[in-house]
């Protein structure tokens, strides 16, 4: 039987406040345990939530950026369940009504471009962390992340592979760093997501029974966990089984998802609303300020790119796949002007650099104006590609501008026909019968008088200048 | 002295014919010769309270004295007090020190009040004859056989015996009113979102809200000043300007509309508190107010409605107790399972499991709609009634409780009983309105209260109609046996 995979996934992208939602406590990471945590985050008698109105204004940034509906009314709920991470005993979180309605965003693979529906975005309180090792046989409980401020970005079941789950998730990673309502950084579970999988027989209409995997943090582990999830529904499909509708959690060591809970086992939440909280109400106002704040978003970017640099669809793509590299790159070009040659440089040395040493484009050690200086070199021939890379590593390794390296090291092209001319001469005339194998009809000897000038010259000579020069003279003209 | 009103004792002090040290003195020791037959007083603030006094008095001496500095006063051992024992009348906070305090304590604490202790209560403020709590019920002062009602029955019972000039209550459905009633003293709960809620520990969020038990009208306008006010750690308080709430005090009250509600006086009322409010009402009419009958039609169905909101409430409120962070932990856990059930089931009592059991019920997968839902519509048709009925009238006045304090252990096994107990006050938190009890009178030596309701934020009419009845009456000033000797 022909099976077709159904992918929703529900992303939780960590907003990028100064503190917690419903709490001034600091939500920066990697500090002591429990040393952000003020009593409300601790589960203090008579403490009160009061609501984080940057988080508010993050999320009605996403909410415009996919053109959704932002609800004019939204509601906090609270939903109940005991865990040592999760001091109140419920999470303040949004139930019936969200704050961003229906949406959608744009996903291409394979050069097909599919539109992905989301069906809400919510705001919620992060849990704390609960610490297994270390305590012998007991559980430590570290509640500084108790209160960051997540939006649950939840998709429509619209995805058909785990590429395109894959394709949609870097997209909204993208476009979620881009806005700068979150860090993305995946590491730090600032991204992270849950995927509801099922398969169906091709052509069948209704969906088939799902199972959720929790807690994916990276591209890598998310096409894995599918891919491995999908093949354990059809095997136990095939075999006649039947899918149990459960949270399973994906085993990145073991390439394997495993049980966690069945429907049966699971939490009836009791959802109500927290009364402890007042109805969001988003203005006019706010949603005009906001959309004021809202920069170019990546498509437009990316189309900007191709009309006004005339660049490829692919490098456009990769150029605009980050906001700061977009940024880098028409920094370049403003200075040197020659678009595709900043392009190559930019995603070729570049990059290159960066991704050997695993830096990001903001800590890229050249910056884009060093960069461009180096370009309008090459632009104006005063040196050739070949040695800008030598330059350009001098730019890497020390602080000085392209200018300075090429003076300091003599790397300055020889342009100048006299000269290479007299070069040129001596060589033809220390060379006689290659000379005459050239004028006997052996012209690829050329290639042997052009390395010859360039070794002469340490490979200064403008290459363009040497070829016509030497086509001149070999020819006898 | 253990009678006199605020402003008396303020003169004194001020007059420096005593000090704030000796004040506090002299009821400190009331509580510890008198407290032993009522328990009233879980816990005493002596060291905290004399430290109090000495720097009121270094107010007083440097001339910057309002008019509640040095002033003693007993705290609902619901509110959260820095350093001093927090327990909410359970056992799951007896050993609960808390690390911050209450706007509230804040408040009165910058107002120059001098805190003497905190008092009994029902557990978690559910019950309405204080013998909910794990620290022992409280004995009404004017028969030790009788309840003091509850929740704040041990501000109730303190205020009555003279232990505190005042005491802060807290009203979720009737908590301040009721006992108010059965005590024989004056007491108010203002509109919701009035007084913080910050640091006052939730039973049922969208009801609770803190008031004040005192003898009469005029000490409980200057406390609740002192209290009010728009707190940004709240998010469910007002954001509005604090009014004078003394000012209307001796406003005359001719052409005052008092509602009666018919459903508030049916044929099942007890005769006898019948007749005392009916006097009550007939001393407000000859004060020149104008008396109209009218109907709030659905008020019949606010013990339900409450019955399924406040429990649903608590049933999330309450799961912060787990054994994990603080409060009581059960022994030797096997694993998390049995530290949370035995935790739980052994930090709390029978009636908080109840109401725990009956919020998680209404709330759960399947029952939402046909209980809290349903519930939460109902609440506004009552709110409705209410505000029809304030387009007609300007106060509405009944009887506090339907009966006179009932006697301990009468209604502890026939829940349904005793929460019917709280069926004229219930209605008023759930509309959110401002409510008051004063006393007005006494069937078989036992008090009866007339409850007072106003629109929202006429807490001020409120204690004017209070303060020209207790002009005409003196029932507020009644003093029982025992307790009336310095």
């Amino acid at each position: 039987m022909q099976w077709e995979t159904v992918i929703g996934l529900e992303i939780h992208a960590q907003l990028s406040t100064q503190s917690k939602i419903f709490s001034s406590a600091s939500i920066a990471y990697g500090a002591e345990p429990n040393t952000q945590a003020c009593a409300l985050d601790l589960g203090m008698p008579g403490t009160l939530p009061v609501l984080n109105q940057e988080a508010v204004r993050l999320a009605v940034k996403f909410g415009l950026a996919i053109e959704a509906e932002i609800a004019a009314f939204s509601v906090f709920s609270r939903k109940n369940y005991f865990y040592p991470d999760l001091p109140k005993g419920y999470q303040i979180s949004q139930f019936d009504l969200p704050i961003v309605g229906i949406g959608h965003i744009d996903i291409t693979v394979d050069g097909e471009v599919k539109t992905i529906g989301v069906t809400r975005a919510h705001l919620e309180e992060d849990a704390g962390k609960s610490l297994h090792e270390d305590f012998q046989g007991m559980t430590g409980v570290d509640l500084n992340r108790a209160g960051t401020p997540l939006l649950e970005i939840v998709s429509e079941p619209d995805m058909r592979s785990a590429a395109e789950a894959v394709a949609y998730m870097k997209k909204i990673h993208t476009l979620v760093r881009y806005i700068e309502i979150c860090d993305g950084n995946m590491q730090e579970g600032s991204f992270r997501c849950d995927a509801n999988v099922s398969v169906r027989p091709v052509g069948q209409e209704e969906y088939g029974t799902r199972a959720e995997i929790k807690n994916l943090n990276s591209f890598k582990y998310i096409e894995k966990a599918i891919n491995h999830e999908v093949e354990r529904q059809i095997d136990i499909l095939e075999s006649g089984g039947k899918i149990v509708q459960e949270t399973r959690l994906y085993d990145s060591n073991k390439n394997e998802t495993r049980s966690m809970r069945s429907k049966e086992e699971a939490n009836d939440y009791r959802y109500f609303p927290d009364p402890d909280l007042l109805p969001v109400e988003i203005t006019e106002a706010l949603l005009s300020e906001m959309k004021a704040l809202l920069p170019e978003l990546p498509e437009a970017k990316q189309q900007r790119f191709v009309d006004q640099y005339q660049l490829t669809v692919y490098d456009a793509d990769i150029l605009t796949s980050q906001r700061a590299l977009a940024d880098y790159y028409e920094a370049v070009v403003g200075v040197c002007g020659e678009a595709k040659l900043c392009a190559n440089w930019v995603m070729g040395e570049l990059s290159a650099g960066l991704n050997q040493q695993n830096l990001d484009i903001t800590q890229s050690p050249v910056s884009a104006e060093r960069l461009a200086g180096l370009l309008v070199r090459i632009a104006d021939q005063t040196i050739s590609g070949k040695i800008a890379k030598e330059v350009f590593e001098e730019l890497w390794n020390g602080d000085e501008a392209a200018d300075e390296v090429i003076d300091r090291k003599g790397l300055k092209q020889i342009s100048d026909s006299g000269a290479l001319e007299k070069i040129i001469d001596q060589i033809m005339a220390d060379n006689q019968p290659q000379v005459e194998q050239f004028r006997a009809g052996k012209t690829k000897m050329l290639g042997f008088f052009v390395g010859s000038v360039m070794k002469q010259t340490q490979g200064k000579a403008n290459p363009q200048e040497v070829n016509r020069l030497l086509q001149q003279k070999l020819k006898g003209e | 002295m253990y009678n006199d009103s605020i402003k008396e004792l303020a003169a004194k002090l001020q007059a420096k014919q005593i000090s704030s040290v000796e004040l506090t003195d002299y009821f400190l020791d009331r509580i510890n010769r008198l407290d032993g037959g009522l328990n009233s007083v879980i816990t005493l603030n002596t060291e905290g309270a004399k430290k109090a006094a000495v720097n009121a008095d270094k107010i007083i001496a440097a001339g910057d004295a309002g008019i509640l500095t040095g002033i003693p006063l007993l705290q609902k051992d619901i509110f959260c007090t820095e350093g001093l024992r927090t327990s909410c009348g359970s056992k799951m906070l007896d050993n609960f020190i808390s690390p911050y305090s209450a706007t509230v304590v804040e408040k009165l604490n910058q107002a120059g009040t001098v805190m003497l202790g905190k008092t009994n209560m029902d557990e978690f403020a559910m019950g309405s004859s204080n013998e909910t709590s794990f620290y022992g019920s409280v004995q009404n002062p004017w028969d030790t056989s009788l309840v003091p009602g509850g929740s704040s029955g041990g501000s109730a019972a303190a205020v009555a015996a003279r232990l505190a000039p005042i005491a802060s209550g807290t009203d979720t459905g009737g908590s301040i009113r009721q006992p108010a009633a059965f005590c024989g003293i004056t007491g108010i709960k203002p509109t919701y979102g009035l007084v913080s809620r910050y640091g006052m520990i939730a039973f049922a969020s969208s009801l609770d809200q803190g008031g004040v038990m005192s003898k009469s009208a005029e000490d409980a306008a200057i406390m609740l000043e002192a209290m009010v006010g728009f707190d940004p750690k709240d998010s469910t308080s007002l954001e509005r300007p604090v009014d004078d709430l003394s000012a209307d005090l001796n406003k005359s009250i001719k052409g005052l509309t008092v509602g009666l509600p018919k459903e508030f006086f049916a044929d099942d009322l007890d005769p006898a508190i019948r007749a005392k409010v009916d006097e009550a009402v007939d001393v407000l009419k000859s004060a020149g107010a104008i008396i109209k009958q009218i109907s709030l039609p659905n008020i019949g169905l606010s013990v339900p409605a409450y019955y399924v909101v406040a429990p649903a409430e608590c049933s999330a409120n309450l799961s912060r107790f787990d054994g994990v962070r603080y409060g009581y932990r059960c022994d030797s856990p096997k694993d998390l399972e049995d530290l949370y059930k035995r935790s739980r089931g052994e930090g709390f009592g029978e009636e908080v499991k109840r109401r725990i059991m009956i919020g998680a019920y209404v709330l759960s997968a399947g029952y939402y709609d046909a209980y809290y839902k349903k519930a939460q519509q109902v609440r506004r048709l009552i709110r409705n009634d209410f505000i029809e009925a304030f387009k007609e009238v300007d106060i509405i006045a009944s009887a506090t409780a339907p009966s006179v304090a009932f006697g301990v252990g009468a209604k502890t096994d026939d829940p349904v009983s005793m929460y019917l107990s709280d069926i004229f006050t219930i209605g008023v938190n759930l509309a959110g309105l401002p409510g008051m009890s004063v006393p007005c009178g006494f069937v078989d030596d036992k008090p009866v209260g007339m409850q007072l309701i106003g629109n929202y934020f006429n807490e001020a009419k409120l204690l004017n109609v209070a303060h020209q009845y207790q002009q005409q009456t003196d029932w507020h000033t009644r003093v029982p046996t025992g307790f009336g000797q310095e």
